[in-house]
């Protein structure tokens, strides 16, 4: 089976700092692959190549076998990559349904539509079926942003970014501000968005989460991707083992 | 874990249901102080509840309510446009000076709307391209805006407006509803439908609501803010045309601080100078309420002068209440 996502040798440069050293990483449909490492191993950086807002100094990035650039956010959204942000960039003071479909809204027919008129019933119809598509509990969709909880937003933002032939989620440590019950929620709803077959990154700090979730465990440091685990062939103990360097490469030999 | 749930889900309606009743309380004190204002001019002066008086209230609610649709859509995306009251001035003694050298009407009506047009070009240039903040920005066209008006007219009034267009400015269906007013009404319906019902009206909370989010989505940001600006500019100059019609003549400091009136009425009406906040209809209740006001107190004799230390301070309280909404949110 070919990758959604490939890269290969990824290196990443400001002035004399370097972010990334060499990052290989791949990802296939279906699953979900956790990153993990440690504050400063480069796991911001490599996403944010991968969503477009850098472009690597070395290495190329293949989608679907086909070797692209990811010139801005916009053009990687374009190609089906599709960035839930750490700071979840929703629009507070406005509905849910906007949020959902802002930017790619759906028009009235014939002339309204033509002179910018937005159909708003059939927008609503359709993202009360996304969210039930999900299992994303939002009492009502035309609730604003603001009303909702933390988890409830996640959802939006989720439902937002799996909704629109997307090839491939990012999903920044989209636990880091929310309490157990909600980021049980949100590992739910990563589950879900694999069983439509996506295949989701997920960065994150709490190791646990990556085990209920991941199938895979990609730990970076200083850099580079130092290893590649089965999360089903690991224990906790071992990763961060390697997320802190007490086991690397050179002393497996 | 059933619990929970339960406490966070009766958590968000409890906020929800307090974020309507804020929404009421507002358009309830809003309205009160309305009533209010019209019972003490009405026990005050004889004149007020007299039928011109409400007409000449109409007329004046027109201009300060048509410059508030345009401030509504600037203050919703989070800036402000303090060159209203300028432009009012400059689209007045252009389009006057040219009708009183006799072109046509209809020519010097479009050239008044152009230069005041012009001046919303710049504040969304000056916003977008030239990164200033809103407030300085328009600060400065509304100095280049009086300037000009000064500049072309010497300082002098200008006469010499058609009696086609003063009629317009003066007459009404019936002795009640003003010609003017009734330009308005079709203004603010217009507007209302594209704020609320259109994609322009959509990014126009985003982009005030969360301009990254915005960004992220893929809008075009600083096209968006131009359009919104030109909005304003144009508003303001349609604002200005209406002014020379009403009073028959062109004054270069005819709209000096209209602005305020139109930020007040929009922020009164539940518009947020934060951003993503602010309807059309609120701030037409709270232009009506301005005009009342000023209306009002002229007849009760508070003298101009007190009349504009009045103005400030309604400005002050509106804003500061707007802040103290804002913040009890957060």
């Amino acid at each position: 089976m070919e990758p959604t996502l490939q890269a290969t040798g990824i290196a990443k440069y400001f002035g004399s700092i370097r972010a990334l050293e060499h990052v290989d990483f791949e990802i296939y449909p279906g699953e979900v692959v956790a990153v993990l490492g440690d504050n400063g191993a480069g796991k911001s950086t490599f996403i944010k190549i991968l969503s477009g807002v850098y472009h690597p100094d070395q290495g190329e990035i293949r989608l679907n076998g086909e070797l692209v650039r990811l010139n801005s956010p916009m053009d990687a959204r374009k190609k089906g990559i599709e960035t839930v942000y750490q700071d979840l960039a929703l629009a507070p003071q406005v509905d849910v349904t906007s949020n959902i479909f802002l930017g790619r809204e759906m028009m009235r027919k014939g002339l309204l539509g033509k002179i910018g008129f937005l159909d708003r019933k059939a927008m609503r119809d359709q993202v009360k079926n996304m969210l039930g598509q999900l299992k994303a509990s939002v009492k009502s969709v035309n609730q604003v942003v603001d009303e909702l909880s933390g988890g409830q937003r996640q959802a939006v933002a989720i439902v937002r970014a799996v909704s629109w032939g997307t090839n491939l989620v990012i999903m920044d440590e989209p636990t880091a501000a929310l309490g157990v019950e909600e980021s049980a929620k949100t590992l739910e709803l990563i589950k879900e968005v694999k069983s439509k077959g996506i295949p989701v990154i997920f960065i994150t700090h709490t190791i646990p989460f990556a085990f209920d979730v991941a199938d895979r465990i990609v730990v970076l440091r200083l850099g580079k991707s130092v290893v590649n685990l089965m999360t089903h062939d690991t224990h906790m103990d071992e990763v961060v083992q390697w997320i802190t360097g007490s086991k690397s490469v050179e002393n497996n030999y | 874990m059933g619990t929970v749930v339960e406490t966070k889900d009766s958590n968000v309606s409890k906020n929800h249901s307090f974020n309507a009743l804020k929404n009421i309380l507002n358009t309830s004190l809003v309205a009160a102080a309305l009533v209010l204002l019209v019972i003490v001019f009405s026990v005050l002066s004889p004149v007020f509840l007299t039928e011109l008086n409400l007409f000449h209230i109409l007329q004046q609610v027109s201009i300060v309510g048509i410059l508030a649709v345009g401030q509504a859509f600037v203050i919703i995306t989070a800036g402000i446009d303090m060159s209203q009251g300028s432009i009012i001035g400059l689209t007045g003694v252009a389009t006057a000076l040219l009708m009183s050298a006799h072109y046509p009407t209809w020519v010097a009506i479009l050239a008044g709307l152009l230069a005041g047009t012009l001046i919303g070009v710049l504040n969304g240039v000056l916003v977008t391209w030239a990164k200033l903040p809103p407030f300085i920005a328009t600060l400065g066209t509304m100095s280049i805006g009086a300037g000009l008006a000064l500049v072309i007219t010497g300082g002098q009034p200008v006469f010499g407006i058609p009696t086609v267009l003063s009629n317009l400015g003066n007459d009404g269906i019936g002795s009640i509803l003003p010609d003017i007013a009734l330009l308005l009404i079709v203004i603010a319906v217009i507007f209302h439908f594209v704020l609320s019902r259109s994609r322009f009206g959509r990014y126009t909370y985003a982009i005030g609501s969360n301009p990254l989010a915005a960004r992220l989505a893929g809008l075009n940001v600083k096209r968006q803010l131009i359009w919104i600006y030109i909005i304003s500019g144009f508003l303001s100059a349609v604002g200005g045309i209406v002014m020379i019609a009403w009073v028959n003549s062109a004054m270069p400091s005819a709209g000096d601080n209209y602005q305020l009136n139109s930020i007040a009425a929009v922020v009164i009406g539940g518009g947020s100078l934060f951003g993503g906040q602010g309807t059309i209809w609120g701030s037409m209740v709270g232009a009506l309420l301005m005009s009342v006001l000023s209306n009002g107190s002229q007849l009760v004799g508070i003298s101009t002068y007190w009349q504009s230390v009045l103005l400030g301070l309604v400005v002050i309280l509106a804003v500061f209440i707007d802040g103290f909404r804002q913040r009890s949110i957060a």
